[in-house]
């Protein structure tokens, strides 16, 4: 059985992007070419894919403590390179992806 | 070397999660295990090393790096060192022999940019794995990934760059082998060698106090550069940069990221830098062929990303 297909939208940027439930939501993002949060690490370490919950169900990898303590946690925010969707979602990124410069 | 202080010998990395942690460095890395302790730190070293290890990883709930260890040359210039530390006005700790296993007694210090640093005179000598003393072979069998010969150096960020500079140059004994400077010709990074290398620690000021850019390690040639990178591809680990060259070094590296999120680079060949040199300047206005001499742009992760 294929995974099924989940729906995200941050909405901040109104950016749209499909996740395969089991994947993790910012190298989905990535795949999708979508720019809509900042991409570091990609493994729950730096911050800066941060985003707040505003809607769905959820599971998370390990996450830096200095970037999301228990309380943010309790409260829907999370790094978006350890947050696997279970539902279609809506999120919130917390900083400005900031395009590449040179 | 003036001072005492020899090379690099440890870096403590803070890790989520070791199962993920061994997988990388030691799979695909190459490191060899050489231990673990009753706190669940595992030690690790690379095949060129000759102590019993270089890096420890320790279980964390928050990545980064806990402190960065030089050698000395013996114990009297370690308890000297320690006065000439807190004469400077650097917050000095001392840490028991056997604190980690296998290491003598060690001076840990604050350095002005917020990371501690540490010198030791002892840990067991293990010569390097799998090779003889006498009439070695080449390269031992059984390496395993990208067969890291050696924990090379540390790129650390934060404040006080001067002073820092000081510090490592006029207590310590480091040269200044290149610097980046701004339009004011203030320098807003040092690159520091306690021996011929281009650098044993590099040190940005952006004010990111105690953060942890990337722990360097050494591979032998651009053509084993290029070999890690396939290797990257083959496990799908998190990419930064490269394989490329650096303009400061010139060095040829790439960067990743351990399954914790911190940076590593595996790098070649690059400059020498006798103490006798004068240090290589760079403008900030052309940081981008500084740092990535084919591309000569940066990447706002390279800059901003750290643990
Ligand atoms: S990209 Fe670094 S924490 Fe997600
Ligand atoms: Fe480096």
């Amino acid at each position: 059985m294929k995974p099924a297909r989940l729906r995200i939208r941050e909405r901040v940027s109104g950016a749209v992007f499909a996740v395969e439930q089991g994947s993790a939501l910012l190298p989905a993002m990535e795949a999708a070419r979508c720019q809509a949060i900042a991409v570091g690490c990609r493994n729950g370490g730096c911050g800066v894919c941060k985003v707040r919950v505003l809607q769905g169900d959820f599971d998370v990898g390990p996450m830096s403590r200095r970037h999301v303590s228990a309380a943010e946690q309790a409260d829907g925010l999370a790094l978006a390179c350890r947050l696997y969707p279970r539902t279609d979602m809506e999120i919130e990124r917390i900083l400005e992806p900031v395009a590449r410069k040179h | 070397m003036k001072k005492g202080v020899l090379r690099p010998g440890h870096v403590q990395i803070r890790v989520m999660d070791m199962q993920q942690a061994l997988k990388h460095y030691v799979e695909l890395l190459g490191l060899i295990k050489t231990h673990q302790d009753s706190q669940g730190r595992v030690y690790l070293k690379g095949w060129t090393e000759v102590e019993r290890f270089s890096v420890v990883l320790v279980p964390a709930a928050v990545p980064g790096m806990d402190f960065m260890g030089f050698k000395v040359i013996d114990d009297q210039t370690l308890s000297r060192l320690a006065l000439d530390l807190a004469a400077f006005g650097c917050q000095v700790e001392h840490i028991p022999a056997g604190e980690l296993d296998f290491c003598g007694r060690r001076v840990r210090f604050l350095a002005p940019t917020g990371h501690w640093i540490e010198l030791y005179a002892e840990k067991e000598y293990t010569g390097r794995w799998g090779v003889s003393e006498t009439n070695p072979e080449a390269w031992p069998r059984g390496l395993r990934g990208m067969r890291a010969m050696s924990f090379d150096h540390c790129q650390l960020h934060g404040s006080n760059l001067p002073l820092t500079r000081e510090l490592f140059v006029d207590v310590l004994g480091f040269h200044l082998s290149e610097q980046v400077l701004d339009a004011n010709g203030n320098s807003v990074a040092d690159w520091l060698s306690i021996s011929i290398k281009a650098h044993d620690i590099a040190f940005v000021g952006d004010g990111n106090d105690g953060a942890f850019h990337h722990a360097g390690f050494l591979l032998e040639t651009w053509e084993t550069l290029l070999r890690a990178g396939d290797l990257l591809t083959m496990t799908d680990t998190s990419l930064d940069v490269g394989p490329t060259r650096h303009g400061i070094t010139h060095g040829q590296s790439m960067y990743f990221f351990d399954p914790s999120g911190n940076r590593n680079e595996v790098f070649a060949g690059g400059d020498f830098h006798y103490p006798d040199q004068k240090p290589v300047t760079w403008h900030e206005k052309d940081l981008g062929k500084a740092i990535f001499y084919h591309s000569r742009m940066l990447n706002e992760r390279f800059l901003t990303v750290m643990t």
